[in-house]
């Protein structure tokens, strides 16, 4: 065969490839992505059994841990709209209230309180701070001394 | 010493901007003394930048709370090496290493490659210099670490706990290494495509960089998960987190870099797939301090603060090397950029190299995709979508099957072009390992529906074996032709070739990283429960038994630094004692808090210190989470006494004192009446392989970086060749 065609051949078999990889990189992340939402749209409207990424703070007092559960509430990072989260599994060691998380959860369903969900196992993921500031002036560190 | 400190920063701005110009101006008229005076400019820049990052570290050192980054970042509690690693916690610490890391990577390479290279050495000097006026500008006009308040507070808010592990000590610096030694092979590709001289002689002056870029961006990654693994409390490595994808990108085409580099310096091929690859990696480090610091994914890791206006400096000059790019490879791709040859046949080492750089291109742009999915699905649709780690597997997975099947193949197959006998005879022996592992697989493996990691098995057995096999040919080839012994032969081969027999133990090591991913992701076992003391759990096999509590005040410099609840936990199997292991949280006091004199101590950060029985087939990991809520009522009690006692004039030391009897006094509770905790259990097979794969990778890469014998020479050689040449020139 002709060197130049053979090129020709092999570059159109490379870039029908490199197109594949993107149409299938599309359509499989658009299929399987959670739409990252925040509480308020959360609350505006949701589809039962869809799985949604949602981002927000913790709400000051909401966290309740029974046993292997936690509930909790996530507010929006801007306004006090909020939505209330059980979750089973791993809770980072960073997670706490007022602090910023991300977690993929599901509508409860019915017979669970209005605007309830579930959060997916393994999925609450909390920001890592730079710094640990509560609000409020500075004060003195520890005050005990060495026991 | 932060008016010293700013003024340094001043000064090297303003040094950097000369240097460019110097360096640009002196290039296009053959003005020697401009072309020197820029050079000298980006030693000036490391001088200062060096002395700029001694005085912040200073100020950390000696907690000198006037600094405000040293203020909200560290605190007279935290331990002293710690203190120093602080200073990268923050936003301004890690520019300012940034900046002394790449003036001084820079600096090194500059004087290194003195007298080679003229005609491309000053466009690369203005490059990395405009990296360093850039760096210094963010400083100056958006994070100074060099603000300060008249009046210090009395303590520091601390260095955040989770960051107070080793590997977190090293892991930024690693990581800043990498992405800074990946700009010089950017700023000599863009030296070189100005001029035009695309030749191989950039690439080899220029490679140590880039495998050393490579072996420090890859130290990092693995640091960081290994800090994960014993820091985060989930007992994972790896979570597709846009910030650990910003670390690997880089490292991903910087490798597809290093394999396609040997193709051009062999045959004259690939010129614009190496140029690309170049501006890409470099582009791609950029980008990546870019994503840690500019907050723009929503990442597990949030260095960001309100207000942040860093995303904004570092968005121009990303379009800017992007843009910058482009034009320079399409403008040069008909003449200096035009391959001198031709692929031979599809069974040749640069077909295999190809397939390689394919792969690896193949990878970064599916985690390039993924990672920027939600700013792509927010463009596209107007709703921001994220996708998790299963769809970054579901791609992931079978390319690296590939990429481990052809670093097993490319070390055995000849240049230009080989036979299928030739072919076999060269792979028989790995081949039949690989068949042997396979079978083992089969027999012996837990069937849990999934064949991707024992694919990974063979294929790593393979790529193993093929290593193995050409470093034991070279040797005894050696062996016969010098009649050395078989150490000194084995020596001297990886002396006499580093880069071809360093490459071989990368290509073990990586391999060995692989077969531990895939073991201990696939055959994990975990169980979260909730046990009492003297309640066991079962898990694969073990019995984890909650034998007591531990609770303990731990100090620093005579202050409280953190309360530790935990527990003693034991594990048998079968009957028979295995390991006696110690998780806890330790709970770190909350400061500048109007909380009460008590609880402010469990209202800060707290951090997990896991129980773990590291072992070569598995690790025994547990974590445990303590109830503390049965403490809280007692705690507000202590509040409300503290409080009662300070409105009755109550004076500090001796709150102090009562203060320290109050939290013994809880510490005594949890340990005479412990609460049931909530516990979690892994037993992963094979992590130690992922951890003594990374070593294997790192001496690999040493040796491969390592200067050999003729390179020295070659250096030598091009200095004394200059130096004629500019006698010649005056005369």
């Amino acid at each position: 065969m002709d060197p130049a065609r053979k090129r020709r051949i092999r570059m159109v078999i490379a870039l029908s490839c490199a197109v594949l990889l993107v149409g299938a990189l599309a359509y499989t992340s658009f299929s399987a992505a959670s739409t990252a939402v925040e509480p308020s749209q959360l609350l505006a409207s949701t589809n039962p059994g869809e799985s949604y990424q949602l981002t927000g703070k913790v709400v000051d007092g909401s966290v309740v841990r029974a046993r292997e559960e936690i509930r909790f509430r996530v507010r929006d990072r801007t306004n006090k709209k909020s939505v209330a989260v059980r979750y089973v599994g791993a809770v980072p060691d960073p997670f706490r209230e007022g602090r910023e998380v991300i977690i993929t959860v599901r509508s409860a369903g019915a017979g669970a309180p209005p605007h309830s969900f579930i959060g997916e196992k393994d999925t609450l993921i909390t920001k890592c701070p730079s710094k640990f500031k509560e609000s409020g002036p500075a004060a003195p560190a520890s005050d005990a001394k060495k026991s | 010493m932060a008016t010293v400190g700013q003024a340094c920063l001043i000064f090297a701005l303003g040094f950097s901007l000369y240097g460019v110009v110097a360096s640009l101006v002196g290039a296009r008229t053959g003005r020697e003394a401009l072309v020197r005076s820029g050079r000298r400019s980006l030693y000036a820049l490391f001088g200062l930048a060096a002395v700029a990052f001694l005085i912040t570290e200073f100020a950390f050192l000696s907690s000198d709370f006037h600094f405000t980054v040293v203020a909200t970042h560290s605190s007279t509690t935290t331990p002293w090496y710690y203190r120093l690693a602080a200073m990268w916690s923050s936003q301004q610490g890690s520019l300012m290493l940034w900046l002394t890391l790449l003036a001084g990577w820079s600096s090194l390479c500059v004087v290194m490659l003195r007298g080679r290279l003229r005609d491309v050495a000053p466009y690369a000097v203005a490059v990395l210099l405009g990296f360093g006026a850039f760096f210094t500008a963010v400083m100056l006009f958006s994070a100074s670490p060099f603000e300060t308040v008249p009046v210090a507070p009395p303590e520091g808010v601390g260095l955040n706990p989770l960051l107070r592990h080793p590997s977190m000590m090293i892991h930024p610096i690693m990581l800043y290494s990498g992405y800074t030694l990946f700009t010089i092979p950017f700023a000599f590709a863009v030296g070189a495509l100005i001029v035009r001289r695309v030749d191989a002689e950039w690439l080899r002056a220029t490679r140590v960089y880039a495998l050393a870029a490579w072996l420090a961006l890859g130290t990092g990654i693995i640091l960081g998960a290994r800090w994960s693994y014993a820091e985060l409390g989930w007992g994972g490595y790896w979570a597709w987190d846009p910030v650990e994808n910003a670390a690997l990108l880089p490292w991903l085409t910087g490798t597809a870099f290093l394999h396609s580099v040997k193709i051009q310096e062999r045959r004259g091929m690939m010129k614009i797939w190496n140029a690309s690859l170049v501006l890409a990696t470099g582009t791609l480090a950029i980008l990546g301090t870019f994503l840690v610091r500019s907050g723009v994914l929503d990442s597990i890791h949030a260095f960001v603060e309100e207000g942040n206006t860093v995303a904004w400096f570092f968005t121009a000059l990303i379009v800017t090397m992007i843009a910058g790019s482009v034009y320079l490879v399409i403008t040069r791709r008909d003449n200096a950029l035009k391959s001198e040859s031709r692929l031979d046949s599809l069974l040749s080492r640069e077909s295999a190299f190809l397939g390689n750089n394919l792969v690896l291109v193949a990878i970064t742009f599916v985690v390039l995709w993924g990672t920027f999915f939600p700013l792509i699905s927010e463009a596209l649709t107007g709703q921001k979508e994220a996708v998790g780690p299963p769809w970054f597997d579901q791609y992931t997975v079978p390319l690296v099957l590939i990429l481990v099947l052809l670093s097993g193949i490319g070390p055995v197959i000849a240049w230009r072009r080989t036979s299928w006998p030739q072919l076999w005879r060269s792979m028989r022996l790995p081949a039949i390992i690989a068949l042997l592992v396979a079978v083992g697989c089969v027999l012996f493996t837990p069937g849990n529906g999934d064949v991707a990691p024992l694919i990974m098995f063979v294929v790593g057995a393979f790529a193993i074996a093929t290593s193995l096999q050409e470093l034991w040919r070279g040797t005894r080839a050696r062996q016969a032709m010098t009649g050395e012994g078989p150490f000194a032969a084995f020596r001297l081969l990886l002396a006499r070739n580093r880069a071809r027999y360093g490459g071989f133990i990368v290509h073990i090591g990586v391999a060995v990283l692989f077969i531990g991913i895939a073991a201990s992701s696939s055959f994990q076992s975990v169980r979260d429960v909730r046990l009492g003391v003297g309640e066991q759990a079962m898990v694969s096999g073990y019995t984890f038994t909650y034998v007591k509590p531990v609770a303990k005040i731990e100090t620093q410099a005579g202050r409280l630094e953190r309360i530790t609840l935990g527990s003693q936990v034991r594990v048998t199997k079968d009957g028979k004692f295995v390991a006696n292991l110690y998780p806890n949280r330790g709970y770190y006091p909350a400061v500048g808090s109007m909380l009460g004199a008590v609880s402010t101590y469990f209202a800060g950060e707290s951090t997990s210190e896991i129980g773990l029985k590291a072992g070569v087939t598995k690790d025994l990991w547990v974590a445990e989470t303590p109830d503390i809520s049965s403490l809280m009522p007692v705690v507000r009690r202590g509040d409300a006494v503290f409080e009662k006692a300070a409105g009755q004039g109550l004076n500090p030391e001796a709150r102090s004192i009562f203060l320290a009897a109050a939290l013994n006094g809880l510490t005594a509770r949890y340990r005479n009446n412990p609460p049931a905790a909530q516990f979690r259990i892994i037993i992963s097979p094979m992590v130690f392989w992922i951890w003594l794969g990374s070593i294997i990778v790192f001496i690999g890469g040493v040796i491969a970086a390592w200067p050999s014998v003729g390179a020295v020479r070659d250096r030598v050689r091009a200095r004394q060749a200059a130096r004629v040449a500019k006698d010649l020139g005056r005369a």
